[in-house]
């Protein structure tokens, strides 16, 4: 672990060099070594390497996938962007429409939930926090198929609650199950915690002295929340929001158990095209876009947040 | 001290709040289990009669065997993967400073965001372009591929509260670096990385868009379930799912008492020698 006192040097050193043989050919080689020996690349080069493997490698595969003729298995059979004419002639548009909206929806829902719950873990209830954190971490291990067939079992007519509501109030609420509401909540449930736990690290970044000045100097509650939390706050919540926006953006499993055939989210679609329907250049064609869209979210808000400052609280 | 721009009210408010949201979050597990304990093939509320038999069902079929073996062969190769690679690669995000950091750091958090069915039919995509049969084998790598990311961020966290100068001060008193690594990086290191393998293990465990796509012939429990749930309901679902349920918060609270012990020894220790 001696391995930055080395680096340091061999950067001091190889800025002297760089000084002296810049116009020389193959500087860029000897830097590019240079790098690599740095500990940074080094400890982080296996990981680098199977996600060029396993992500990179795909994605590039899907890309050149979306490219060839519909219907079709190999890439030798020349390109043609008839599979994106397709999608946009045929309608595609309201699987895009129904994920963009329903994550929209989701990602409101969320904040309106998970607010009061963070700003109770982290201000409020400070000692009991890391024992509520573990009874709201345990639902995340248990695969998410298995939950929402319990949210299936509690709505379905004779289920839990509407069994319960029969029972006991003596009402009829048995059409819960297979609608657009229980998608929405089979959505809310899922992504909880992405979006509370970003909540928790960017509400833990609000120093209490800063609210307590606040307070000393006359701010309200309102005000304490739009002038000091909510600002400070404000890289976590970005990060919770852009996390469940974009899982519930690529949401499968939500929309088939939950919402019956009501509704077909755009991640249907491809996997449909990739296994019923046997088109893959469609399938690509679909994930190359969601990627596309998802993928420019990501980056505008990534790039304005600083990930240091953040995970390290510094 | 931090609780006291809160009035009494708002307390009670964010109490019932937070257990509102409790009983949300653990309202379909109940209903699972309760599924599991009823005697009828169809499930019903109220239940009319009680019985344990679907459980005698689960733990004698040699089905459910296999797809137990296969889901903690897959989550245990993961964990062991993941956390070797996820400790050197938080290294690199948050100990040590170079060129191209910041780029490292973003990229890495791309396949956390990612659509996991998308990403298990690119990955089939890519077997099948490479001539790689499907199996179980396929899966840990598909899991890998989103579990390397999340793992990496978990002990990172831990990293960032770690500081240099202490092996820095072991070094000058003479250890060598294995030393070094042996006796302060990793003591130091350990919660994070503890903490990285156990949720290696579990989100693995309980993993099914990936699986569904990259196990081929071989099955993991939650990928089973989905079959049966979404054709050929039997009431080994919800006794199986139960079983799912209850394997996790156990090992969960495992960790948790040994987290709890660990540091309690710790603190015992350090009084007793200061």
């Amino acid at each position: 672990m001696a391995l930055d006192t080395d680096a340091r040097s061999l950067e001091s050193e190889l800025e002297d060099s760089g000084h002296a043989r810049r116009a020389q050919a193959g500087g860029a080689a000897a830097r590019l070594g240079a790098w690599v020996k740095q500990p940074g690349p080094l400890l982080g080069g296996p990981l680098m390497l199977f996600l060029a493997l396993g992500f990179v490698g795909p994605l590039l595969l899907v890309a050149a996938f979306s490219l060839i003729p519909p219907k079709t298995f190999d890439l030798s059979g020349g390109w043609t962007t008839q599979n994106y004419v397709d999608i946009v002639t045929e309608s595609y548009w309201i699987s895009f429409a129904w994920s963009f909206g329903l994550a929209a929806v989701t990602v409101v829902c969320l904040l309106a939930v998970c607010y009061p719950l963070a700003y109770a873990m982290t201000k409020v209830f400070g000692r009991a926090a890391s024992l509520l954190t573990l009874l709201l971490v345990i639902p995340l291990f248990v695969s998410e198929n298995i939950r929402l067939f319990g949210w299936v079992l509690s709505l379905v007519k004779g289920g839990v609650l509407p069994g319960a509501a029969d029972l006991w109030l003596g009402i009829d609420i048995s059409g819960l199950l297979y609608t657009v509401p229980a998608i929405v909540l089979g959505l809310v449930y899922v992504y909880l915690p992405f979006m509370l736990f970003p909540m928790v690290l960017g509400l833990s970044m609000v120093p209490d002295r800063l609210r307590e000045a606040a307070i000393d100097l006359g701010a309200s509650r309102w005000q304490l929340f739009r002038e000091v939390e909510l600002p400070l706050a404000m890289p976590g919540i970005l990060i919770g929001c852009l996390l469940t926006f974009i899982l519930a953006l690529g949401s499968l499993a939500e929309s088939k158990i939950l919402g019956g055939s009501v509704v077909v989210m755009i991640a249907d679609d491809i996997e449909s095209a990739f296994t019923f329907a046997q088109n893959w250049p469609k399938g690509a064609a679909l994930s190359v876009l969601l990627m596309v869209l998802a993928g420019g979210l990501i980056f505008a808000v990534l790039s304005r947040l600083d990930l240091d400052k953040i995970l390290g609280r510094g | 001290m931090s609780a006291m721009s809160t009035s009494r009210p708002m307390k009670w408010l964010l109490a019932v709040w937070i257990g509102t949201v409790l009983v949300f979050l653990y309202l379909p597990m109940a209903a699972i289990a309760l599924a599991s304990f009823s005697r009828q093939r169809y499930f019903r509320f109220p239940i009319p009669r009680f019985d344990t038999r679907w459980y005698e069902d689960a733990f004698t079929s040699l089905s459910v065997r296999d797809l137990l073996w296969t889901s903690l062969t897959v989550a245990a190769i993961v964990t062991v993967i993941s956390v070797v690679l996820a400790f050197l690669g938080a290294l690199a995000f948050a100990r040590y400073d170079w060129k191209g950091r910041s780029v490292y750091q973003k990229l890495l958090l791309l396949p956390i965001f990612f659509p996991q069915a998308v990403l298990g039919l690119a990955l089939l995509l890519w077997y099948s372009a490479l001539g790689i049969p499907t199996s179980w084998m396929t899966a840990v790598f598909a899991h890998l591929v989103w579990i390397l990311p999340i793992a990496t961020l978990v002990i990172s966290i831990q990293v960032y509260g770690f500081n240099p100068a202490w092996e820095e001060a072991a070094r000058d008193l003479g250890a060598s670096r294995w030393q070094v690594f042996r006796e302060v990086t990793l003591p130091i290191l350990w919660p994070g990385i503890f903490s990285g393998a156990l949720f290696s293990f579990l989100l693995s465990w309980g993993n099914f868009p990936l699986s569904l796509f990259t196990t081929g012939a071989d099955s993991t429990i939650p990928e089973w379930l989905y079959s049966k749930m979404v054709s050929g309901y039997t009431p080994l679902v919800p006794t199986l799912g139960t079983l799912t349920v209850v394997g996790a918060a156990l090992l969960l609270l495992g960790a948790y008492t040994v987290i709890m012990l660990v540091r309690r020894s710790r603190q015992a220790r350090a009084t007793a020698e200061g």
